[in-house]
């Protein structure tokens, strides 16, 4: 499965294309601290999150993750629009909380 | 020693952002130059937590990136404040974080702890009054 695919369900919203839409995802990962991610993180993931800042992003990139989806309705500010352009970061937004949209991430990746 | 490429960033006590675009920025050249997604990841992810570091707890300072031909190093040098007991603040889950900083998803007392997992050699010198001086090596 590939952060591509999510671009036709109705669950997920693309808040920005990226340079990831064609990476295949290894495994969803949910978690907030941002330090407990860079520890844990697989290369890969699709990162399920409701910490939206800069931060967010940055640890993104550097863990090599697929994507970012933003649950629980949370969206990016103007600055975190702008920085994901020009990084080139494939981000989603969702309504669904947490663990339904991981868990609908897993299900796909798991047929 | 030709080969040696050294890269050298300032760090800015507040400023996430800089510290972000920095190691991003490290990642990409290391990208550029072909070394595996692996080592780049590991080098990416402790000199990011390193300079978070001097983000949060310092007064600011720089960060200094050498590839070798075997191995990277990253070095973060800082003015200050040091670290009064550095086996205690080493050690996984102690932290001095205010609660702001935990708001952004920070202080959960990881960060040195990272460091060490990410790299094979990992040396934290300070001093209270004078600053703190952390030394990583990846091997490529
Ligand atoms: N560069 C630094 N200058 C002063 N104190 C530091 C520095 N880096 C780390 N510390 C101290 O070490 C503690 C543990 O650091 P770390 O393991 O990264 O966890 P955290 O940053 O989440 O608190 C910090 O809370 C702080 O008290
Ligand atoms: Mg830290």
């Amino acid at each position: 499965m590939k952060p591509r695919d999510f671009l036709g369900m109705k669950e997920f919203n693309v808040l920005c294309e990226g340079n990831n839409l064609d990476r295949e995802i290894s495994v969803p990962y949910c978690c907030d601290l941002l330090s407990v991610a860079m520890a844990n993180m697989p290369a890969g993931a699709a990162w399920v999150t409701v910490m939206a800042n800069v931060n967010t992003l940055a640890v993104a990139t550097l863990t090599d993750a697929a994507c970012i989806i933003l649950a629980g309705g949370v969206s990016l500010d103007e600055l975190g629009q702008k920085k994901v352009t020009e990084q080139g970061i494939t981000v989603f937004k969702t309504e669904l909380p947490i663990f339904e949209a991981a868990l609908l991430v897993h299900k796909h990746l798991n047929g | 020693m030709s080969d040696v490429v050294t890269l050298r960033y300032d760090v800015i006590p507040g400023d996430f952002i800089k510290a972000g675009e920095a190691s991003s920025d490290v990642k990409k050249k290391l990208m550029d130059i072909g070394i595996s997604p692996d080592v780049i990841r590991k080098t990416a992810i402790a000199m990011y937590e390193g300079e978070i570091n001097m983000v949060i707890h310092s007064l600011g300072g720089y960060a200094e990136i050498s590839i070798y031909p075997n191995e990277i190093t990253i070095l973060l040098v800082d003015n200050g404040p040091g670290i009064d007991n550095v086996e205690q603040a080493m050690s996984a889950g102690f932290t001095t974080a205010p609660d702001d900083i935990r708001e952004l998803g920070f202080g959960a007392g990881m960060g040195f702890p990272n460091m060490k997992k990410y790299t094979d050699e990992m040396i934290v010198e300070s001093q209270p009054g004078i600053g703190t001086r952390v030394m990583m090596k990846v091997n490529i």
